[in-house]
């Protein structure tokens, strides 16, 4: 019987670790939700030191063959065959009507060689595209062990331990090397918007290699971190999550929980130059379309913290937050009406700000745009005072410059 | 009006029970006639062997109808469905097929056979539930006759068409092949993994005498879809206390608002006057008089046998003659000393909790039907597993369990007809099949019973065996059920009505016809 949860490949180095006992699960793995009692320390590392992160869960998939730039080029909403040897491109993939169906990443490791990672499954859609090309698509979910390097002293503590020439890796590039003899492909990517590398390697090697940054990164302040503290870092870094912030066009139940790239702020990764794409003529017109009626944008928002003292003071309390980020459906208002809703967000300990991701029509999108985001005040539901402001909330320079 | 009754129902199995609960509710004077010395039709309990209590007939609560759960009060009066989480299919190469509750591990283990299928399965799950969600609302209406310009049936095909046309291009194109393929060549455009098909398209067979390739078998796999229990899609449950318990618990929300309940009371004749009924007359002579009579039998008895038929227009009388039964199926009751062990999951798991599914591949499926086709029960049959005490242990002694074996095909129609040899040859047939996949089975056995289509005829009185009062094939459903014109429980005798699973929407313990017609008995005033 197949046993869930299952455990990634890092997991003889991390279950010792998880001295909090905390475990959830990430696409049928177990990860850790923090290895402390508390994530605070976890989270500071990917803003001050660094973290070590294992996203083994992601999907991977590797597409090969004559066709695989065509293939990919049919189905993501960016341009493939541009796309250099070692580059990473970050994408979207729609269904016909233009909708998104998941986000990732797409490496080119070969000539024609891709890894494209994933939220959900995409074996089937990829298949069902690749009709008639020259293309082989592999799933290497399992047998990938992914592990992500994160916080400003990351690109150091790979110098401590490889020889690839990780100072002229440039932001969502890739690179093949080896560390402590383990082959490895290293890219410039990640999930927490700072400075940080994502490795791959092997399963088999997974432990190893986790020993060997380890020990690399052990007089840096290298911390381990679960998921409580990647959640906070990707809300400041405005990154959207499958399922919390958009529902697959694949897994809606009706047609108004679909979302287009351009309503979660995504037009970017949309190449209406490319001839054709899965998706291509309805996001045509809806460029076309504009601003018109009915089109929703994926807005940062932040709560003045006036509001929410005055709002806690008129029951005599100290403005009360979360420390862990929120995954719940809440609803933004304008002139106390409901506009919109918000699907995830925190109280940034850095910023010392409390963000969040919203869903708001367009005309409510404008950065300054007043708005109002509802708090639950001692169990009442009220509204704090929020405005619109430009994403992501923490951008430091390291995030893509050079060493 | 004279007499103690406002209306009679003939038949205490669970749609007449739902039937004369939602009367009762309204205020009506309320009385069940039930032949048997107990209540419950196909849906009882009964302690076969000293100590075993047996599901008799029918063995899972899939479709019963929350709103009756709620409207009734169910909970109150003792109905509780417990889970019955996972199927599990033995294959003859040791391996096996699975679906956990858990999505993640049934997700796993379908991409151990095909990945492909893993993430297919999502999707059809995702269909299927759409298209469950639309035709559910359908269950819930009375359903307009297309050929009808009354403006009520007008109405109610624009409410229908309006409702199709919301589905959306892409759903309304599933809905038509739904209605239209067979459950192989529907599954056949989602699946590539055999054993996986031959388990879906198992349900597409269920109390029908069609294989997995014939047309329309698709729809009864979305009919099975739709069990809802507690608002929650396909959940598959398990009565406490077996099936009568469902019966017993309704049947007590139906005294509780006022209806008197007779047992060992065989109606013989419903009583008419100028083309309206006046009241039933017993086997034993006894006539009892009321205004309307609510029938819970299946349409040949209801019409060709409790009236006359020179109260029934021909042509009716024809269609009912042609309303096809064709009962297909058998049950095998086992009371076991022990658990068997099957090769794939050896030993006593979690497995045992759920349903075990015999339908190793397709051409196994197809193969038991071909044998049904020519007037022979299935060598090979089809078998839905569960064994109740795994789940409810008041089932059997301690230590020891039950064994409830759903066997398909085995034709009302044998050659040569039924007899104590052929029965105890399917009953044994069944436990060599098992053996294929469960070696030790034959010695788990303390007792067995073996219940043909000709016995679930004779016991609950199914015409031909036949558990949905009628095959659930497309030209006997909707606005054809039992016959063109007379799908809304009324009947072409004045206050002469019809609740049983062979009117709208029909099969499975759902209780929806049973209330619906309780609806038309009082929008007429009854």
């Amino acid at each position: 019987m197949i046993e869930v949860p299952r455990t990634t490949p890092f997991h003889p180095r991390t279950a010792p670790l998880c001295v909090s006992r905390a475990w959830r699960r990430w696409a049928g793995y177990a990860v850790a939700s923090s290895y402390e009692l508390l994530h605070d320390r976890e989270y500071h590392a990917i803003r001050n030191s660094a973290a070590l992160i294992d996203v083994s869960p992601l999907y991977k998939y590797l597409v090969t063959g004559r066709d695989a730039a065509h293939l990919l080029d049919r189905v993501v909403t960016r341009a493939v065959p541009a796309m250099k040897v070692g580059q990473v491109l970050y994408t979207t993939w729609c269904d016909a009507a233009g909708k998104v169906i998941d986000d990732g990443t797409l490496a080119r490791l070969a000539e024609d060689r891709f890894r494209l990672t994933s939220a959900e499954p995409n074996l089937r859609w990829l298949s069902l595209n690749a009709a008639g090309l020259d293309v082989t698509i592999q799933d290497v979910s399992d047998t990938t062990a992914a592990v992500a390097l994160q916080g400003p002293l990351a690109r150091t503590i790979l110098q401590q331990c490889t020889e690839a020439d990780v100072a002229g890796l440039k932001y969502f590039r890739l690179i093949h090397g080896s560390i402590r003899g383990i082959d490895v492909a290293i890219s410039r990517t990640g999930y927490t918007g700072d400075l940080g590398f994502e490795i791959w390697a092997a399963a088999v090697h997974a432990v190893p290699l986790w020993d060997a940054l380890r020990a690399a990164g052990a007089d840096y302040g290298l911390t381990p971190a679960g998921i409580l503290a990647l959640d906070l870092a990707r809300v400041e870094a405005a990154l959207m999550l499958q399922d919390v912030d958009y529902i697959s066009a694949h897994r809606a139940l009706i047609e108004s929980q679909k979302s287009s790239p351009f309503e979660l702020n995504l037009g970017w990764t949309v190449d209406l130059a490319k001839e054709r794409f899965v998706g291509h003529d309805a996001l045509a017109a809806e460029r076309a379309r504009g601003e018109a009626d009915g089109a929703w944008r994926f807005v940062g928002i932040e709560a003045e913290w006036d509001s929410l003292e005055r709002l806690f003071a008129e029951v005599g309390l100290p403005p009360r937050l979360p420390t862990q980020a929120w995954r719940t459906s809440v609803p933004v208002t304008a002139g106390g009406t409901q506009v919109g809703y918000a699907t995830s967000g925190c109280w940034s300990p850095l910023l010392k700000k409390s963000i969040a991701l919203a869903h708001v029509p367009a005309e409510y999108a404008v950065a300054g745009t007043r708005l109002g985001i509802e708090v639950t005040v001692e169990h009442h539901r009220r509204q704090a005072a929020a405005r619109v402001v430009p994403t992501p909330f923490f951008d430091p320079p390291r995030k893509r410059g050079s060493a | 009006m004279a007499g103690r009754y406002d209306a009679i129902v003939i038949g205490g199995g669970h749609n007449g029970l739902v039937n004369a609960a939602y009367l009762a509710r309204a205020g009506r004077r309320v009385l069940v006639l039930e032949r048997r010395p107990r209540v419950g039709g196909a849906a009882v309990t009964e302690e076969i062997f000293p100590g075993f209590k047996f599901s008799m007939f029918s063995y899972v609560v899939s479709l019963l109808r929350p709103e009756i759960i709620r409207d009734l009060d169910l909970p109150a009066h003792g109905l509780h469905i417990l889970p019955l989480e996972s199927s599990v299919t033995p294959m003859p190469n040791g391996d096996y097929l699975g679906a956990w509750a858990d999505h993640d591990q049934t997700r796993l283990e379908i991409a151990r056979h095909s990945p492909r299928d893993a993430e297919a399965y999502d999707e059809y799950g995702r269909l299927m539930h759409h298209m469950a969600h639309a035709v559910k609302p359908i269950l819930g209406m009375l359903p307009p006759d297309p050929a009808s310009l009354s403006p009520r049936d007008l109405a109610g095909l624009l409410k229908l068409g309006r409702h199709f046309r919301s589905l959306g291009a892409e759903r309304f194109h599933a809905l038509f092949k739904l209605m239209t393929m067979s459950s192989a060549d529907f599954l056949d455009e989602w699946f590539e993994t055999d054993v996986l098909k031959a388990t879906k398209s198992a349900s597409g067979i269920i109390g029908t005498f069609l294989g997995p390739r014939s047309p329309g078998t698709a729809y009864v796999l979305l009919h099975h879809y739709m069990g809802e229990l507690d608002g929650v899609f396909r959940a598959w449950g398990f009565a406490k206390g077996g099936t009568g318990a469902v019966s017993e618990a309704i049947a007590a929300a139906a005294r509780g608002f006022g209806a008197e309940i007779r047992t060992d009371a065989a109606v013989t004749h419903v009583l008419t006057a100028g083309g309206r009924v006046t009241g039933v007359a017993l086997e034993s002579g006894e006539e009892i008089a009321a205004g309307t009579v609510v029938s819970s039998l299946d349409p040949r008895r209801t019409f060709l046998e409790l009236v006359d038929a020179a109260d029934l227009p021909a042509a009716f009388a024809d269609d009912i003659r042609r309303f096809t039964f064709r009962g297909s199926s058998a049950k095998v009751n086992l009371a076991l000393g022990a658990l068997p062990s099957f090769t794939c999951m050896p030993g006593e798991g979690p497995h045992l909790r759920g349903a075990i599914s015999i339908s190793p591949s397709m051409a196994y499926v197809e193969r038991a039907y071909d044998d049904a086709k020519y007037g022979a029960f299935s060598r090979r049959p089809y078998m839905d597993i569960v064994f109740p005490s795994m789940i409810d242990p008041g089932m059997a002694p301690p230590g020891k369990h039950v064994m409830s074996i759903f066997v398909q095909y085995a034709p009302y129609h044998l050659t040569g007809g039924w007899n104590d040899q052929q029965r105890e040859a399917l009953g044994d047939a069944v436990i060599t099949a098992l053996e294929e996949f469960a070696p030790n089975i034959r010695s788990c056995i303390e007792g067995r019973q073996v219940l043909t289509p000709a016995d679930i005829e004779r016991i609950t009185g199914l015409s031909e065996g036949n558990i949905f009062q009628g095959e659930l094939a497309l030209h006997q459903l909707f606005f054809l059920r039992p016959a063109p014109g007379w799908a809304r429980f009324r009947t072409p005798v004045g206050r002469y009505y019809q609740c049983g699973s062979g009117t709208h929407p029909g099969g499975g313990i759902m209780g929806a016809s049973g209330r619906l017609a309780a609806l038309a008995v009082l929008a007429d005033g009854a």
